[in-house]
């Protein structure tokens, strides 16, 4: 989120498109209540099935799944067309006037540079064009057609209401009255939130989805506004903490990349990670990337990471590929590369696409270990249970080793919410039985690796040798002090430049915040996001202060929140290009003459002079970028392409199959479903009742609602001679499911380029263990691709086919 | 004359006094489980009908106990009824003779005998009662089945269920009634309860209350030296 | 928001109200209460319920009650009905609104509705075993239940029901045990969207008008508070987008009484059958008293035995 939970009650327009917040985030959803009850503000639900979240808008739309991009570039064409843009901001805050290099097209779905045999573009041409000085040419006037504002308006010009409704479905007076409501807050005293979660990250285009919208609100001028932003709705309380502390195959924490093999050097690493202003006097905040670097390093390695040895930048591990995301993971380990595998906290078995190629996979493993609170699906993926796990177990030869943990409640620590607060919990209760803290298993493990390494020696042996681990407990590290690791430390004293005789920091000090980083090795801190939350004035996330000066929502004395107790990034934003807020009764920072203040903390120095900086800090231009340059793979602008199965030819681009720059393994592609094979529209989603499967061992949530189900209209239950509460199959090129039907005028048939698309809804949460009863995930049935960008797998569009059938006999 | 209402069993003994069997060993058994039955739901049900009788309830251990059992009582009553019933319909027939007698109710009352039509085994007011009792215990069995929610409260209404429960409170104040009305006559009219107890009256008690039934008895040469 | 009452203390605190706050209870007389508590209330707004269920689960939790685990029965309201564990549930109508053709999606959260004329107890044999405290709560003492149903039949809402496992009646108690603590209901405490909140009559009734004007700019011109006076007004009331259809949302009853054929039953019946009892039994009594009792004479039994030949 770029703005907070809390924030959301300030607003005067949410639109919910790509998630379901009522039903998936309720608690958070008390805000959009509140917006509504106190404000006035109005709720849109764009949404292939009328949701909960529906139920209580002013105005609902249908889409078919997996049309955003159309859907929300007609919005855009619809406020460029009726000049509802803030003109003030989006021509000072955006890279709007900036002029984009000569060769860069877009043509036949396809951008300039396109590969077909590497499924990749050269993105050269995605790119300014650069002044003798270094810096972007900029024609302020946007009169230069080929400045980013008139390649926008060119992009999105094929996205008229009519095309919107031929791609979309959605009927165009629907479409017409939400693009007229979102247009109006182009005021600026009228915000707009977008509240969005999985409905947009899992398709093959998923960032460009997202992407799309923040153009939207980029030209409304809703971007780093109370009640404004783009809000991802975390599926998970600690999601955000997972991204945070980087537990990607490609990140470190803080939002720092993995060396790439090509980066084989420190020097070679920080070459490509200088940031230079694109304009002059920006801040280009990524400029400090080599203090928060450093100080990372330091954290791993200690005494042992040293500017001779480069802070031991060698012991860092270097990706051959973009990364090991799970979809890479588990397709190397069906080819069978990849042959023991730790499963921390996740449920693959009904997580992961294609059910039967992830049985297949863990089925070639030589060991698996789940660490899980519950008995997961996957800790029993070898167990026969008959249709819900058809497996023949004898031919399973995996040992399978299960480590209980501790459930959320049970442990003390901080989990990061959408808002980006880190809010500390104490433990509530003692673990049951064996189970363990995952902090005592990890440092179990470590200890006995660290304990062969040093005896039996190995290839590598430095990186886990020389790992810091100065705990006070070694066999178990304690919560604070991993939180304070994370925050991090002088490690000498730290001096006043100007005066070395001052020292600011007291070695053994914790930092007061990333700013006080340093790229010499004299602080560190495992992730600089974090800096500022366990500081010496104590543990900062403990905060329980609930007071709200003025009411604005920012409760900037409860916990804390990242970067540096930021409730709203790019606050900066909220004010005019002179300072001063462009809606006074929703002020948030302001310029005094002298220095930034207000309610929040300044996302800019204190001191920068409006119309100077950009307010867009962490971007080398200072602006928001409608045109990415080549920082995306799959475009600079979002276009619309299909899901890789779909009821429809892309009518844009009728020869380009799903996302073209989407990766496809070898022997996915041939698994993909057509329309004349599976005509129905599937789509997955999640259910008030339940959260993810960990509820359904729960006998509460599993009385609330028992058994697997799929949704379908009337129309087309009539077509199939359904009946409601009956038994379906429902199968895709890659699986079948067996479910009750759930019969009901929440979804509708959709007319998209003059055929009827019928819709699936395929909900999560069941599966062969649990106090529920026994069912199907959609992930015997999803198609085994993902976004472009980041992997995330394509569960929200597929094709499946449906019919009746007999009960199973009880 | 055909002894249209001399049931089998009926008897003349010769002696002083004469005296005629009346009822049967299994009829007056078959009497007495219907009379305790009526008895106990008539307790049962009103201690639930109004809240100054619920320590009725006492008597059969308590709310719940009461509630379990009524309705079992109930269906024993309904088959234990059955049995009398289907002994004594066909003398429970109406004659000719049972308006006259009703008419003259007010002889009835004073005891007036003599002025009365002769009448057969049963008097127009024992077969008021008889009726009125059989017709009552359906609407009371049918009624109490609906309301019976430990087991059958899935196959009415809610709204079948309130109509029930009135019917079935109306139907059993009834029944009290003319269960009064049956006792107090046996009590009034001296000489009854032996024909529930020993099965036998007195010749006289037959001459008196049921002539023509002795007659008939006669007739048919019941008789036994 | 409307203000979240505060978390109890941790020490014990004696209850706010008891026995001696009652103002009616079943099969029975009370003297009226020497002092009148204040009328509480919850106010449920369907235009903010978000079907969540998590009122459901926190009425489970907190009465640590347990539903079974059922099926689903092609729709997705769970438990289908009231049961003696779910002592609220969520129930879902698809609705097309035919003057927008829109559908409307309407979730009401069902349960006992507290009404200040309580057909359940009014129905009530058991004395005791329904009370009604002058803040208006009615609620059910299990001990005295003796699980006849009448409850039942008295409700005019259709809430309570008899459990098979110790046949006695349940139903929503308004979480009487937490109002004696200064705590509202635990379903108002767990709902998310403040759909369900409690205070005061008086706070509700106030609160449900800013309710209804909000919803009446959003166009819902009909929207209103349901307190139905058949029943004397309720202390759990809805906010309705559709105030003169409360039919649509799952067969609320739109003018709800207690039922005449119950006010029969429960009113004339007793009384006129008692007395028509006690006046069968008092003729009986006074005609033996005047008349004396019929006795055969000597003459009846030798004209007896003349008739029957017999008396040889």
């Amino acid at each position: 989120m770029t703005n907070s939970w809390t924030d959301i009650k300030n607003t005067d327009l949410v639109v919910i498109m790509g998630g379901n917040a009522a039903e998936a985030h309720p608690c958070g959803f008390k805000w959009v209540t509140e917006a509504k009850a106190n404000r006035g503000a109005r709720l849109i639900v764009i949404d292939p099935r009328f949701t909960r979240s529906a139920s209580v808008a002013d105005v609902y739309a249908p889409i078919r799944q997996g049309t955003d991009i159309a859907f929300l570039l007609g919005v855009i064409k619809y406020c460029i067309d009726n000049d509802k843009v803030q003109w003030d901001y989006t021509k000072s805050f955006t890279n709007a006037p900036y002029i984009v290099k000569e060769g860069f097209a877009f043509q036949d779905g396809l951008f300039t540079g396109y590969d077909e045999a590497r499924r990749d573009y050269n993105r050269s041409t995605w790119e300014y064009e650069l002044g003798p000085d270094g810096y972007v040419v900029v024609d302020a006037t946007l009169q230069n057609p080929r400045c980013v504002w008139n390649l926008l308006k060119q992009h999105v010009s094929i996205y008229t209401p009519e095309m919107v409704e031929r791609i979309c479905g959605t009927p165009k007076d629907k479409f017409l009255k939400v693009a007229q409501m979102i247009s109006e807050t182009s005021s600026p005293t009228r915000t707009m939130t977008s509240m969005y979660a999985l409905g947009w990250t899992q398709h093959s285009k998923g960032s460009q989805n997202i992407r799309a919208m923040a153009m939207l609100q980029l030209i409304l001028g809703n971007i780093g506004v109370r009640g404004g932003g783009m809000n991802a709705l975390r599926g998970h309380s600690n999601i955000q903490g997972l991204t945070d502390i980087g537990l990607m195959s490609n990140l470190i924490p803080g939002y720092l990349t993995i060396p790439t093999e090509k980066e084989a050097t420190f020097n070679a690493y920080m070459s490509t990670r200088g940031f230079k202003p694109l304009r002059p006097d920006q801040m280009s905040y990524w400029q400090n990337y080599k203090k928060f670097f450093v100080s990372f390093l330091k954290s791993m390695w200690g005494d042992a990471a040293t500017a001779e040895n480069d802070f031991a930048y060698d012991y860092l591990p270097k990706l051959d590929v973009p990364g090991y995301d799970v979809l890479r993971a588990f397709d190397m380990m069906h080819q069978g590369k990849l042959n023991g595998y730790f499963c921390q906290g996740f449920n693959p078995l009904l997580s992961f696409p294609n059910r039967k190629k992830v049985t297949s996979a863990l089925s070639k493993l030589k060991f698996l270990v789940v660490m899980d609170p519950l008995q997961t699906e996957t800790a029993r993926f070898w167990e026969n249970h008959g249709d819900h796990n058809d497996v023949e177990t004898s031919k399973i030869q995996t040992e399978v080793i299960e480590l209980p943990t501790t459930c959320f409640a049970e442990d003390t620590g901080s989990l990061v919410n959408s808002g980006r607060w880190l809010q500390w919990h104490w433990a509530g209760g003692t673990p049951p039985g064996e189970a363990k803290h995952d902090t005592w298993i990890m440092a179990q493990i470590y200890m006995r690796l660290k304990a062969l390494y040093q005896k039996e020696g190995g290839a590598v042996p430095e990186p886990i040798v020389n790992l810091s681990w100065s705990y006070k407990d070694p066999n178990e590290p304690s919560p604070d002090e991993l939180a304070k690791e994370l925050n991090g430390a002088a490690l000498e004293d730290i001096t006043d430049p100007n005066d070395p005789t001052k020292v600011l920091i007291a070695k053994g000090k914790q930092l007061p915040g990333f700013a006080a980083m340093r790229d010499d090795g004299k602080t560190n801190g495992a992730c600089w996001i974090y800096s500022g939350s366990y500081t010496e004035a104590g543990n900062q996330m403990a905060r329980r202060d609930n007071s709200d000066q003025d009411e604005t929502g920012a409760f900037s004395k409860w916990a804390w929140s990242w970067p540096a107790n930021r409730r709203i990034l790019y606050n900066r934003a909220s004010a005019d290009i002179n300072g001063k807020a462009w809606d006074p009764s929703r002020k948030l920072i302001e310029w005094d003459g002298t220095k930034w203040s207000g309610y929040d903390v300044p996302d800019i120095a204190p001191g920068a002079k409006p119309g100077v900086v950009g307010p867009f800090i962490m971007n080398p231009e200072g602006t928001a970028r409608l045109f990415t340059r080549g920082m995306m793979r799959d475009g600079p602008f979002p276009a619309h392409y299909e899901p890789f199965e779909s009821p429809v030819v892309n009518v844009t681009a009728p020869k380009v199959r799903g996302n073209p720059a989407a990766r496809v393994f070898r022997g996915d592609m041939e698994q993909f479903g057509n329309a004349k094979e599976f005509p129905f529209a599937a789509t997955s989603y999640r259910l008030t009742e339940h959260f993810h499967f960990w509820t359904k061992h729960a006998q509460i949530n599993a009385s609330l609602q028992p058994e697997f189900f799929v949704e379908i209209s009337e129309q087309l239950a009539k077509e199939k001679n359904i009946q409601s509460g009956a038994w379906v199959r429902v199968w895709s090129q890659r699986g079948s499911v067996k479910a009750k039907a759930v019969v009901t005028k929440r979804i509708v048939p959709l007319t998209c380029d003059g055929k009827t698309v019928h819709i699936v809804g395929i909900p999560l949460h069941w599966g062969f263990t649990g106090a529920a009863r026994k069912g199907f995930g959609p992930n015997s049935l999803t198609p085994y691709v993902g976004d472009a960008n980041i992997e995330t797998p394509e569960y929200k569009a597929f094709l499946v086919d449906i019919e009746p059938i007999a009960g199973p006999v009880a | 004359m055909t002894a249209y209402d001399v049931e089998p069993g009926d008897q003349i003994h010769a002696g002083h006094p004469v005296t005629v069997d009346r009822y049967t060993k299994s009829a007056r058994i078959n009497h007495w489980i219907t009379a305790t039955c009526l008895v106990l739901l008539a307790l049962s049900g009103l201690s639930l009908f109004h809240p100054s009788l619920f320590f009725l309830t006492g008597l059969f251990g308590g709310g719940q106990p009461t509630r379990i059992i009524h309705p079992w009582i109930g269906v024993l009553l309904f088959f234990s009824f059955s049995g009398l019933f289907i002994r004594f319909w066909r003398a429970n027939l109406w004659r000719r003779e049972d308006g006259t007698w009703l008419a003259q109710l007010r002889d009835v009352l004073a005891a007036n005998d003599d002025k009365l039509p002769e009448v057969g085994k049963y008097n127009a007011g024992q077969k008021t009662v008889f009726w009125g009792m059989s017709f009552l215990i359906v609407v009371l069995i049918a009624s109490g089945l609906v309301i019976w929610d430990q087991y059958f409260a899935a196959y009415t209404t809610i709204d079948q269920k309130r109509l029930a429960v009135l019917i079935h409170a109306l139907a059993a104040v009834v029944i009290i009634c003319v269960w009064i009305v049956h006792v107090y006559a046996a009590i009034w009219v001296r000489g009854t309860v032996s024909a529930m107890t020993r099965g036998r009256v007195t010749g006289g008690w037959a001459w008196r209350h049921h002539r023509k039934w002795l007659r008939e008895l006669v007739g048919g040469r019941q008789t036994r030296s | 928001m409307f203000p979240p009452l505060p978390n109890p203390p941790v020490q014990p605190m004696p209850a706010k109200f008891g026995e001696q706050d009652l103002v009616r209870r079943s099969a029975s007389n009370v003297a009226p209460p020497a002092r009148q508590l204040t009328q509480m209330a919850k106010l449920i707004d369907t235009s903010k319920c978000i079907g969540c269920k998590a009122c459901q689960a926190a009425c489970l939790e907190w009465n640590d009650l347990r539903e079974e685990v059922g099926f689903n029965h092609g729709v997705l309201d769970n438990p289908l009905d009231l049961t003696p564990s779910s002592l609220t549930v969520m129930r879902f109508s698809e609705w097309i609104n035919p003057e927008t053709q829109n559908l409307e999606w309407l979730i009401r959260k069902d349960g006992c509705m507290h009404c200040a004329d309580p057909g359940c107890l009014k129905a009530c044999p058991a004395p005791g075993a329904i009370v009604q405290y002058s803040n208006g709560i009615v609620d059910f003492d299990h001990d005295k239940c003796i699980g006849c149903g009448y409850c039942i039949k008295g409700c005019p809402f259709n809430i309570p029901r008899i459990s098979k496992v110790d046949n006695k009646a349940y139903k929503c108690t308004l979480c009487s045990d937490r109002v004696a603590v200064g705590q509202g209901p635990a379903c108002a405490k767990a709902c998310p969207t403040q759909a369900i909140v409690f205070g005061t009559k008086e706070e509700m009734k106030q609160h449900a008008e800013d309710r209804i004007k909000d919803l009446k700019s959003r166009g819902f011109v009909n929207a209103g508070l349901y307190d139905p006076p058949g029943v004397g007004g309720t202390h759990v009331m809805y906010v309705l987008h559709h105030a003169d259809k409360p039919e649509i949302y799952a067969n609320l009853p739109k003018d709800p009484r207690i039922s005449p054929i119950v006010e029969v039953w429960k009113g004339v019946t007793k009384y006129a059958g008692m007395v028509a009892i006690g006046a069968f039994a008092a003729v009986g009594f006074l005609h033996h008293l005047i008349s004396g009792p019929n006795r055969v004479s000597d003459e009846d039994e030798q004209n007896a035995e003349r008739l029957t030949g017999g008396g040889s």
